[in-house]
């Protein structure tokens, strides 16, 4: 039966999964592995539900986060509170996500979520810039960074308000050719 | 036991199943059947209805076994009805021991089997039930369940009894053997409608449906947790373990194996570029120094490919049996150093030059013996070094033009560039990589791609004095053709004067004079480039464009340069030929004298022995040309090398060292690093190439040489390109095909097969060495495998079929394909080309009409604002909603236009190519088709 393990109850695994796409052995992988970033913090015991949060900078890094350039924009979307401290829950929640079997709108609404680095929803030029900028490490100048801008927002604005609603980055992002390879994390 | 035999025994299903659930509850049944038998003749209506919905075949059972089980029936539901009282205090607790079963049991398989096994029946009716459900539901929208099911919670409650009371009838109206029928739920049945019933039983569909996608929706795992345990207590108090069987252990199964082909396709895809060598590296140096750079590496795996299998058919069929199976060294004169070089012979000045013992080896064509069939497989070697010759061509350019053919094809296809930016924004960070140095090269290789795609916009926004750019680009091209004219002449002039000073015997001239065609030609290789370079400038191309041109001018500058080493080497054959005559009368002179004046027929058994290294033999031009080329291809890979080490390393080192003791900046002003010679390297390719098909024929070992070569380079120019250059100023993307370079390479090929040809054709091999001595013509072979080793019938039949009445004929039907299949291909072209551009222009239609739509909405909106504005000094409060209101109706009016656009025009532009995956893609993609 494989019901050795005491962290969750029998009813915990399966809600998880069937909020997840993760099988039970993955949902316990996953949860030592929450647990390995501090284990002094995180008790075995999960059935009571103990109110536990991790901080960014633990989540940060983590191997399979270390090298992104959004990892803070991840952890602040995917986190409860905004701030990147996270959960299992949130843990849980960021990494079905980002696994193979999530899909694709799915996807395109938390990858809108990450970009959109003021929150309000839309994706503006600011946003741009930034994402440009961290994509780049700042190493185009000022009107490389104004020109790439303006052309995805040529590209990709379809009711030429300016800024990129959901609508218009689903429709961009439903065609790509590598969203689905890229934006995943196997862990 | 067996999902489909629970489905199919319905009769005995209901007993079990709600036994497990109020097995206690027995004594109560009396009473609840009592009350049921007033509203049966009610019940009994509405079960039929409900049966009419439900399966034809659970009807059916009902109609024939109905009329006999009404008597029994009755009985049953007087008891029943008694126990219906304390029904509600019972309930509580039957739907919590319940919910705490189906819980556990609804993914976890084991669990389930064994509670499949507890209440068989009950399971298969309802999952029966449940799929009725689920079809009749499914095209009705998902509603907010959340609030609509609190909402209804009380009602639903009702009903849902109702529901189980009437199928409890059903059932238990087939029923022959139970006495102990459902007593399970409670009966309100005059609380019902069947619209009701139909509503419910919706909301319980929605809920599971709830369930299955709850895993997809963007929501925080808390507000999940929450929803799916609702909507599990929902459905356990009203649908029991309805549709938890056979479609969830199916889903799960599903799942499990679309994740196990996921993780097989990972694991292959992983292996096929683990396959392919030098990717990574290749990749490396495309991040940091763009495509263009990384096409010339693609180029020459692609060439050591080739060259692998040249080698590997040279090796196998050629080098390896006469190594194993033919005379070994020393037994004849041709396989045997000459007296005269014996003592030079290992001599490693000697080697180096492919002379002493390499030259008398499986290394070139003299070595060969010309044995018709060697060893004790009979291997026909003459027959096989004559076929892999022709095989070898033949291959190449079999590969060459298949190659281009698909290249041409993936560029016909054309890629999507509606979202190039886009595109490149926001799905080019691989989520996956997880390691500083990837994240680097990733970091790099972004930025790269975005200065490309940067120049490109750049370039096409570019529109300048047309006329200007014109006159220039002539003027260049004119500078251009008299600088290959005037060194195509001084090729000539210098070429005449060194026969003239060869005719004067070399001694009497300088060192110049002996050496003046290859300084000029490596003096020209050396600058020409460069004043193409300065010309090239004038003419205010694309990069890619101007690479090409500077490829096309030096490739005609080059072909100057094989072909004064062809005419050169055709001189040194007929020298060498008639040097042969004279070798070979003085052979026979030498003969006659050592058999005293008889021409001894039997040669093979002399009565003197002679050691094969005192018999006097003529020159083998063969193995002189294959010397040749043999030679040419060291020194060329020498000189590149040098170059590299001296022009790229060296540079850089003394640049980045002497930097900051020197009285001007190195690193950005005059020396600097060098930048990836892309033309020049590929050229050089490509000529070594030609060499090599050239020379093939005469030095067997040639594939071999150059696949080492092409390895080393591989590995040196990776590592001078990482350690020692700087990425081009204007990083620019490669064309996508490298049919360019492939065109060249089609052309080299040709013109070096031409010359192979031509010698194999018209001149007569040695006498004394290599496989096809004592022939009058190389392909003779042909004949004379035909003639001793094939039935008679089949060289019969093949001189008639090479009668010119029938080859004729055939290479007309030939050339007539080939011209229906090109224009066939042509009128496909513009038919395609026709297309883009109707889709293009219905997508920038659309796109017109999108935006004009859009600001017209913007500017309605605006006007209401106002509106609002004006009217907004006294009623401010109303304003609020009211702007909210317009906007909200504002914005459907923006989308209409795009919906119907699709409709009209979208559909034709919806090409089978791209790759749509999912439903809801093709859904969308007509209305995203920009080009």
């Amino acid at each position: 039966m494989g019901n050795k393990q005491s962290i969750f109850t029998a009813q915990q695994l399966d809600a998880y999964q069937d909020c997840t796409y993760f099988t039970r052995k993955e949902i316990l992988r996953l949860f030592y592995r929450y647990r390995d970033l501090a284990p002094q913090l995180v008790p075995l015991d999960y059935t009571k539900q103990p109110d536990v949060k991790l901080p960014y900078e633990l989540i940060g890094s983590m191997p399979e986060l270390k090298d992104n350039p959004f990892r803070q924009r991840i952890a602040e979307v995917f986190s409860e509170d905004g701030e990147g401290n996270m959960s299992l829950d949130d843990f849980l929640d960021m990494f079905s996500v980002l696994s193979e079997m999530a899909p694709r709108d799915l996807k395109a609404y938390y990858a809108f979520k990450i970009y959109d680095f003021n929150n309000d929803d839309f994706i503006c030029k600011s946003d741009l810039e930034k994402t440009l900028n961290k994509l780049t490490r700042s190493e185009l100048t000022e009107d490389e960074v104004k020109m790439v801008c303006e052309k995805v927002m040529d590209e990709a604005d379809l009711d030429n308000d300016g800024r990129l609603s959901l609508e218009d980055f689903q429709h961009m992002i439903v065609r790509a050719p590598d969203f689905l390879s890229t934006f995943h994390i196997r862990i | 036991m067996p999902r489909d035999s629970l489905i199919a025994s319905d009769n005995d299903a209901d007993i079990t199943l709600e036994f497990e659930g109020g097995e206690e509850g027995g004594h109560k049944e009396r009473r609840h059947r009592e009350k049921r038998r007033d509203g049966s003749k009610d019940r009994r209506k509405r079960g039929n209805g409900r049966r009419r919905q439900g399966s034809r075949s659970v009807e059916r059972e009902n109609e024939e076994e109905r009329v006999g089980e009404r008597e029994k029936e009755r009985k049953r539901r007087v008891k029943k009805d008694q126990e219906a009282k304390k029904r509600d205090k019972e309930e509580g607790d039957r739907a919590q021991t319940r919910s705490e079963k189906t819980a556990k049991a609804k993914k976890n398989i084991k669990n389930e089997k064994r509670r499949r096994s507890e209440k068989e029946g009950e399971a298969g009716e309802r999952t029966e039930k449940g799929k009725k459900k689920v079809q009749s539901a499914k095209k009705e929208k998902s509603v907010n369940h959340g609030t609509k099911d609190k909402t209804h919670e009380e009602k639903k409650k009702k009903r849902k009894k109702v529901l189980e009371t009437s199928s409890e009838q059903e059932t238990s109206e087939e029923d022959s053997e139970d006495k102990e029928d459902s007593e399970d739920e409670e009966v309100k049945p005059e609380s019902l409608s069947p619209e009701e019933l139909e509503k419910l039983k919706e909301a319980v569909d929605d809920k599971k449906k709830l369930i299955q996608s709850l895993r997809g929706k963007p929501w925080p795992m808390k507000k999940k947790l929450v929803t799916l345990r609702e909507s599990q207590e929902f459905l356990e108090k009203y649908e029991g373990a309805l549709g938890k069987g056979k479609g969830r252990k199916l889903y799960a199964y599903k799942v499990m194996m679309m994740k196990k082909w996921m993780k097989f396709q990972r694991d292959f895809e992983n292996f096929k570029t683990a396959c392919i060598p030098w990717e990574m590296k290749i990749k490396e140096i495309e991040s940091h120094f763009g495509s263009s750079v990384a096409s010339y590496f693609i180029f020459l795996r692609w060439m050591y490919g080739i060259n692998m299998i040249l080698f590997g058919l040279t090796f196998g069929l050629v080098m390896v049996p006469e190594a194993l199976m033919g005379r070994p060294y020393g037994s004849i004169p041709r396989k045997t150093v000459p007296r005269a070089e014996e003592a030079s012979a290992m001599d490693f000045a000697v080697l180096w030059d492919f002379g002493g013992y390499a030259q008398y080896s499986v290394l070139f064509y003299g070595f060969y013996s010309n044995q018709r069939a060697i060893g004790w497989l009979k291997f026909r070697m003459p027959l096989s070094y004559f076929l892999v010759g022709v095989g070898t061509v033949a291959y190449s350019y079999m590969v060459v033009i298949r190659t281009m053919a698909r290249n041409a094809n993936e560029s016909g296809v054309g890629d999507d560039n509606s979202f190039n930016f886009s595109w490149k924004m926001f799905t080019s960070w691989d989520y996956l990589i997880g390691n500083p140095e990837t994240a680097d090269n990733k970091f790099a290789s972004i930025t790269t791609s975005f200065k490309e795609a940067i120049l490109e916009e750049q370039e096409s926004r570019k529109d300048d004095n047309i006329h200007l750019t014109r006159f220039l680009r002539v003027l260049a091209n004119f500078l251009v053709l008299c600088c290959l004219a005037g060194s195509g002449y001084l090729i000539y002039f210098v070429v005449r004067r060194s026969q003239k000073f060869a005719l004067d015997g070399l001694e009497n001239h300088t060192w110049w004079e002996r050496n003046e065609v290859n300084m000029v030609m490596s003096l020209l290789g050396m600058f020409c480039p460069m004043l193409f370079d300065v010309i090239s400038t004038l003419e205010n191309y694309h990069p890619r464009v101007a690479l090409q041109w500077q490829l096309g001018r030096i490739f005609a500058l080059f072909l100057g340069n094989l072909y004064t080493f062809i005419i050169a080497l055709m001189d040194e054959i007929n020298v060498k030929r008639d040097e042969e005559k004279i070798v070979k009368f003085n052979i026979t002179m030498w003969e006659a004298s050592l058999y005293n004046g008889t021409v001894s027929e039997n040669f093979t058994a002399p009565p003197i022995t002679i050691h094969p290294a005192d018999v006097p033999r003529g020159p083998c031009w063969e193995t002189m040309v294959g010397q040749e080329f043999v030679r040419l291809i060291i020194s060329d890979t020498m000189t590149t090398y040098i170059t590299l080490l001296i022009g790229d390393f060296l540079r850089a080192v003394l640049v980045r060292f002497l930097n900051h003791c020197w009285c001007w900046d190195l690193e950005a002003g005059f020396p600097s690093y060098s930048e990836f010679d892309v033309s020049g390297n590929v050229l050089g390719l490509i000529f070594n190439q030609g060499m090599i098909w050239m020379g093939a024929f005469y030095a067997p070992c040639l594939p071999a040489l150059n696949v080492l070569r092409l390895h080393v380079s591989m590995y040196l120019q990776c590592w001078a390109v990482m350690c020692c250059n700087v990425p081009q100023e204007r990083v620019f993307k490669a064309s996508g095909s490298n049919n360019f370079y492939m065109a060249m390479l089609l052309v080299i090929l040709f013109l070096s097969t031409l010359p192979a040809i031509y010698t194999i054709v018209t001149i007569p091999p040695s006498f004394d060495c290599g496989p096809f001595s004592g022939k009058n013509r190389m392909f003779d072979v042909i004949q004379e495998t035909l003639e001793s080793d094939f039935p008679a019938w089949f060289s019969k039949v093949f001189s008639y079929a090479s009668n010119p009445g029938l080859v004729l004929p055939f290479i007309l039907l030939m050339v007539l394909a080939i011209y229906y299949l090109q224009s066939t291909s042509k009128s496909y072209k513009e038919a395609n080309v026709e297309l883009k551009k109707k889709l293009q222009m219905q997508n920038e239609e659309n796109k017109k009409k999108n935006k004009k739509a859009a600001q017209k909405a913007l500017m309605d909106l605006e006007e209401a604002r106002k509106v609002a504005l004006e009217s907004a000094g006294h009623q401010r409060n109303n304003n609020a909603s009211y702007q909210g209101q317009q906007a909200r109706e504002m914005q459907p009016a923006t989308r209409v236009p795009r919906t119907i656009n699709h409709r009209s025009h979208g559909n034709p532009g919806y090409l089978p190519n791209f790759p749509l995956q999912n439903e809801t893609m093709i859904r969308r993609a007509p209305s995203l088709q920009r080009h």
